[in-house]
């Protein structure tokens, strides 16, 4: 680890380091700008890996073991890559009294996936989120970013079949 | 900005719309946009186009009306002639891109669209006292223009020019608001601690890591009209002489971030942000900081580590945030519903505010109803209102003819209340003397087709998941209450796992470090007080038990044993 205070190279050639690096600059590669940082860095990459922590832990001289534990403490950060379709399942209070807790099972037994996992063929990605806010149309599920309310038992299978087939 | 240009931009906007005819009003919040209303907008802005009626009908974007069941709800204003005259407003429910045509052809002809057509004097709306929400859903959250033509910031300006940092914290104290985060800690006590320390740095942060599953209050408030909360926040920080604030808010609320983003520019660039705030020999700046799913950094200590790029693991207090808080700065925490209430403090005066609710708890709060009840949304009611009128007159009753069973409030830290205590008025104090807390504003209302076990067991689990890990009592002790409430749910538990379930609710109450683990097992405690029969009929009777016990030696009691 690096700790003269020279910056790191980037880790390759590919511009979504550039993003992230324009994160750390926005905040004076000051170590408290980490956070924003590594939500920079699943922004551009869709996950964080190990390449990535030691490029963020080297440019902000955060020692890696801050860094990884940060990036573990936060459910936000994702250290696998995410499949081709998120589902997101809204596990909040009145989801969950709505029933949001059937379709969780259903999608897990269903599709063969854990919550926080991905299906082998990198498919679908299961995600169950804390609350999403949007209780006065729960239960809610987001597919691919759309909010879908108020679908119950079939009614939400059944979207979200439809949903994977596209 | 001076405060002539303030009034000059009010004028304008006040003529801009005396030229209209109709405000044609579509709901943009995340509960009304994930039903589409942006293309309801869209629709309606190309009708009024074909029509040619630019001129005098407008439509526009505003925040979120509350009924959030029946969304997309869609206001129609006539623009009143006279000044001071009652609104006149139309409000029209699930609409959708199809029901344009009808809707601007209903302006056209002056007949409104029965099909989609909300009663306003239904108890939802007369019931309700907005205060803090009173511009959310008709304003345009994204126009600073908008919230200034409703007299926004003028308290900014009577405190800078008027008050002295004493004095606005003297208003605050006489208005007797207190924390709407959910502790209920005299906001102007705490405004006064902090000024009192002498400090080159202090900070000021608005909480708006808003965790408590089923609560929405916040995200509304910030989405809907979130100049109040950095009006509130700026008149905090020259109370207490803070020169850099925070707001921390969730990476899941993205609109929320995204308007709040774009309202501390617009801020900026009126001047109302920055150096020599309005003249006033006073600077202030504002950041936005993402939280990134935890739910313990709605805890203050949590929170200020998370801000300075750590694990969001509390601490003990003291210290307390108003001696050493961010970087060991003296800091003011406060969550965005106060700092929402703080302007109209200022304007009208603390006495005006003191003048709703109750002895101990004053003004108006804010609640997200939700669960099994006909009108879940947004409501805004006077403290010291009954639960009843909240969920019956209010709420609209239990939808499908089901029972009322329990009505859940504080989310993970609160406990559940049932029917026999419907009467009860709902203020700080009468929550926490029912086993629950006000909270920060979740209000989920439970049928009797649930089990509260599961209910607790549910809220067990949520605990077990986000204890940060750092003392032993939260960390260990929420798994082993959740795995007891598992062996209640499946029918497995004994008389012996019902004692010790309840000396480990009393263990992690008491000693746990921060207020996650504190108040973790409420959700238990007040379900084994209300609804013990449940726990009761789940336990194992002693021969039951033996009978498990020997037939996991492959033999049932009594049972003769079988020769092969």
């Amino acid at each position: 680890m690096i700790l003269d205070g020279r910056k790191p190279p980037l880790p390759s050639a590919d511009k979504r380091w550039r993003l992230v690096d324009a994160a750390m600059r926005r905040n004076g590669y000051r170590p408290q700008g980490l956070i924003e940082t590594l939500h920079a860095v699943q922004e551009a990459f869709g996950y964080v890996d190990d390449a990535a922590l030691r490029f963020v832990s080297q440019s902000l001289q955060v020692p890696p073991s801050q860094v990884l534990g940060v990036t573990t403490f936060y459910h936000q950060f994702k250290m696998k890559p995410q499949g081709r379709h998120t589902c997101v399942i809204c596990t909040g209070t009145a989801c969950y009294i709505k029933g949001n807790d059937r379709a969780l099972e259903h999608v897990q037994k269903t599709y063969g996936v854990s919550v926080g996992g991905t299906t082998p063929d990198k498919e679908l990605s299961l995600v169950a989120a804390r609350c999403v806010g949007a209780c006065g149309l729960a239960p809610v599920v987001i597919l691919d970013g759309v909010v879908v309310g108020k679908l119950v038992d079939e009614a939400v299978q059944a979207r979200i079949r439809e949903w994977l087939k596209t | 900005m001076t405060n002539e240009e303030l009034l000059a931009v009010m004028e304008q906007e006040r003529q801009a719309k005396g030229q209209l005819k109709y405000c044609v009003q579509v709901c943009s919040s995340t509960g009304c946009a994930s039903s589409n209303s942006e293309a309801v907008a869209a629709a309606l802005q190309q009708q009024v186009k074909e029509a040619n009626l630019q001129e005098t009908v407008q439509v526009k974007l505003v925040g979120c009306m509350g009924l959030c069941a029946l969304g997309p709800l869609v206001e129609i204003e006539r623009v009143q002639i006279q000044p001071g005259a009652p609104p006149d407003v139309l409000l029209y429910q699930s609409v959708t891109p199809a029901d344009a045509p009808d809707i601007v052809a209903g302006l056209a002809s002056g007949q409104p669209v029965r099909r989609l057509r909300l009663e306003m004097d239904d108890p939802f709306f007369t019931r309700q006292t907005k205060v803090v929400l009173a511009q959310a859903g008709r304003i345009d959250p994204e126009r600073i223009e908008d919230y200034i033509a409703e007299g926004g910031y003028q308290a900014l300006f009577k405190a800078l020019a008027e008050m002295t940092p004493a004095e606005v914290i003297e208003e605050v104290s006489k208005s007797g608001l207190r924390g709407r985060g959910g502790g209920g800690y005299p906001t102007g006590l705490k405004w006064n601690t902090v000024a009192k320390v002498q400090s080159d740095q202090k900070y000021l942060i608005c909480n708006a890591d808003e965790g408590d599953p089923g609560a929405f209050m916040d995200r509304s408030i910030l989405e809907s009209d979130p100049h109040l909360v950095i009006e509130g926040m700026i008149i905090g920080a020259y109370a207490v002489g803070a020169n850099k604030g925070y707001v921390y808010v969730r990476a899941e609320y993205p609109l929320a971030v995204k308007r709040m983003r774009q309202a501390i520019r617009q801020a900026e660039r009126a001047g109302f942000l920055g150096q020599n705030i309005c003249g006033a020999d006073f600077s202030f700046n504002v950041e936005i900081r993402l939280g990134a799913g935890a739910f313990v950094c709605g805890e203050e200590t949590a929170l200020m580590a998370s801000i300075e790029g750590r694990r969001g693991a509390p601490r003990p207090r003291p210290p307390y945030p108003a001696a050493s808080g961010l970087w060991g700065k003296p800091t003011l925490i406060n969550n965005v519903e106060t700092f929402a209430n703080v302007p109209g403090i200022i304007l009208n005066g603390g006495d005006a505010y003191a003048r709703v609710g109750t002895e101990k708890s004053k003004g108006t709060k804010i609640f997200a109803l939700t669960g099994k009840v006909n009108h879940t949304g947004l409501i805004e009611v006077p403290m010291g209102v009954t639960l009843r009128e909240v969920i019956y007159e209010i709420g609209g009753g239990i939808p499908d003819g089901r029972r009322f069973k329990a009505v859940q409030t504080g989310g993970p830290s609160g406990g559940c209340i049932p029917e026999q205590f419907l009467d009860t008025p709902v203020d700080y104090e009468s929550l926490s003397a029912l086993g629950s807390i006000m909270g920060s504003g979740g209000m989920i209302v439970i049928d009797d087709s649930s089990s509260m076990i599961d209910v607790a067991k549910y809220f067990m689990e949520f605990s077990k998941e986000e204890s940060c890990g750092k003392c032993v009592p939260c960390r260990v002790g929420t798994a082993q209450m959740y795995d007891l409430l598992c062996k209640f749910s499946a029918g497995e538990a004994t008389e012996f796992d019902l004692r010790l379930l309840e000396d480990l609710c009393d263990l992690v109450r008491n000693t746990s470090l921060c207020g996650l683990g504190q108040t973790a097992p409420n959700p238990v405690i007040s379900t084994l007080k209300y609804f013990r029969d449940e726990y009761l009929a789940k336990i194992k009777k002693p021969e039951e038990v033996f009978g498990v016990a020997a037939r996991a030696n492959g033999r049932a009691p009594g049972q003769v044993e079988q020769t092969a």
